[in-house]
């Protein structure tokens, strides 16, 4: 059993790596690596609105390439992560972003998880006591049972 | 698994039920008995009404509502695909209302809508403004010979930014700008003989224009 999982869980981590090492897509190199890892981020954040499941970092379609030079040169002309997000979302919409932000539309999207959690929780609350009551109730001794 | 005979609460359930009224933990019983039926359909009538909505608003699966609606139409200044001397500036397409046409001799479906905006230059309601995205000018010029030109003015959007700033992710897309600049309307796919009439003829100002 415990093998079988360690098994299943290298083969998910190699499938992993054998991902990431295929996406060569996107050649572009940065200046410093800081910027490097920051236009990484970015173009692994925005979405392909062609492909639409796909980040542009990953898309080979020709308005992803577009896209990953509009990030590439706003970098380079020193605007910050959020003036690039800001920009995308003014033309393309909050679609554009794989991750939504926070706003009073998208609360819900945020907040739902935590909600869940906390009524399985609830739940699962109640069904152990609602189990243990049976096991007090089914030791209790069957002379009533047994009376009426 | 261990199963205990009392772990499946659904199968002991009913045989405690005769004992409802006898024991006090046998009254919270009854009430989960009554929670069991009532919560899940709570939940699954909240689903139905989430999912109904979700299903509602994708009604126009895959179209996505343009920011750009209501706002200002982007500023450009681009060469003429028809006249190279020239530049096409917004600036000089303000005070007018018009429409702006993304295309490109690559795109199957601006083939496929070219007939509805030879129609929409023949009413002669609003001019066409094209913006000819990534593509060669020699051959455009060349397909418009063949097919025909419906377009005012044409501009060069050699490598791809002006469509960035409009938001296109797809061509064809068609904007309709109003007399103040403002970003009207969009239309994404091809152009159809309804959509013209459905939705830009009648948001265009009373047809006093050039009858």
């Amino acid at each position: 059993m415990m093998r079988r999982w360690a098994l299943a869980l290298t083969t998910a981590a190699v499938l992993m790596l054998l991902t990431t090492a295929v996406e060569a897509v996107d050649p572009t190199q940065m200046p410093t690596p800081e910027l490097q890892s920051r236009y990484l981020s970015l173009t692994h954040e925005l979405r392909c609105m062609q492909c639409q499941n796909e980040a542009i970092a990953d898309s080979p379609v020709d308005l992803a390439a577009d896209l990953r030079r509009q990030v590439h040169d706003m970098l380079i002309a020193g605007k910050t992560d959020d003036d690039v997000r800001n920009f995308m979302v003014a033309r393309y919409g909050e679609f554009i972003l794989f991750r939504p932000r926070m706003s009073l539309r998208t609360a819900w999207l945020w907040l739902a998880p935590g909600v869940l959690i906390l009524v399985g929780a609830f739940v699962a609350v109640r069904i152990v006591q609602q189990r243990s009551a049976l096991v007090t109730q089914d030791n209790e001794p069957l002379e009533e049972d047994i009376r009426s | 698994m261990n199963r205990s005979p009392i772990a499946p609460g659904v199968s002991t359930a009913p045989g405690v039920g005769p004992k409802a009224a006898a024991t006090p933990q046998s009254r919270g019983n009854s009430f989960s008995m009554m929670n069991r039926f009532a919560i899940p359909l709570g939940v699954f009538a909240l689903l139905v009404v989430v999912l109904a909505i979700g299903i509602a608003h994708s009604s126009k699966l895959g179209v996505i509502v343009s920011p750009l609606l209501g706002k200002p139409a982007p500023e450009f200044a681009l060469p003429s695909l028809t006249d190279a001397s020239r530049t096409i500036k917004s600036s000089d397409l303000r005070g007018h209302w018009y429409i702006f046409n993304v295309w490109g001799t690559w795109c199957g479906g601006c083939r496929q809508e070219h007939s509805v905006l030879l129609e929409m230059r023949q009413a002669n309601v609003v001019p066409i403004i094209g913006l000819d995205w990534k593509d060669k000018d020699d051959e455009a010029l060349s397909l418009l010979q063949q097919l025909g030109n419906p377009y005012e003015l044409i501009a060069v959007d050699k490598d791809g930014r002006q469509a960035i700033e409009w938001g296109v992710y797809g061509a064809p897309e068609t904007f309709l700008v109003n007399d103040q600049g403002i970003v009207v309307y969009k239309f994404i796919g091809p152009l159809t003989h309804e959509a013209w009439e459905k939705e830009f003829l009648p948001r265009l100002p009373q047809r006093q224009a050039k009858s």
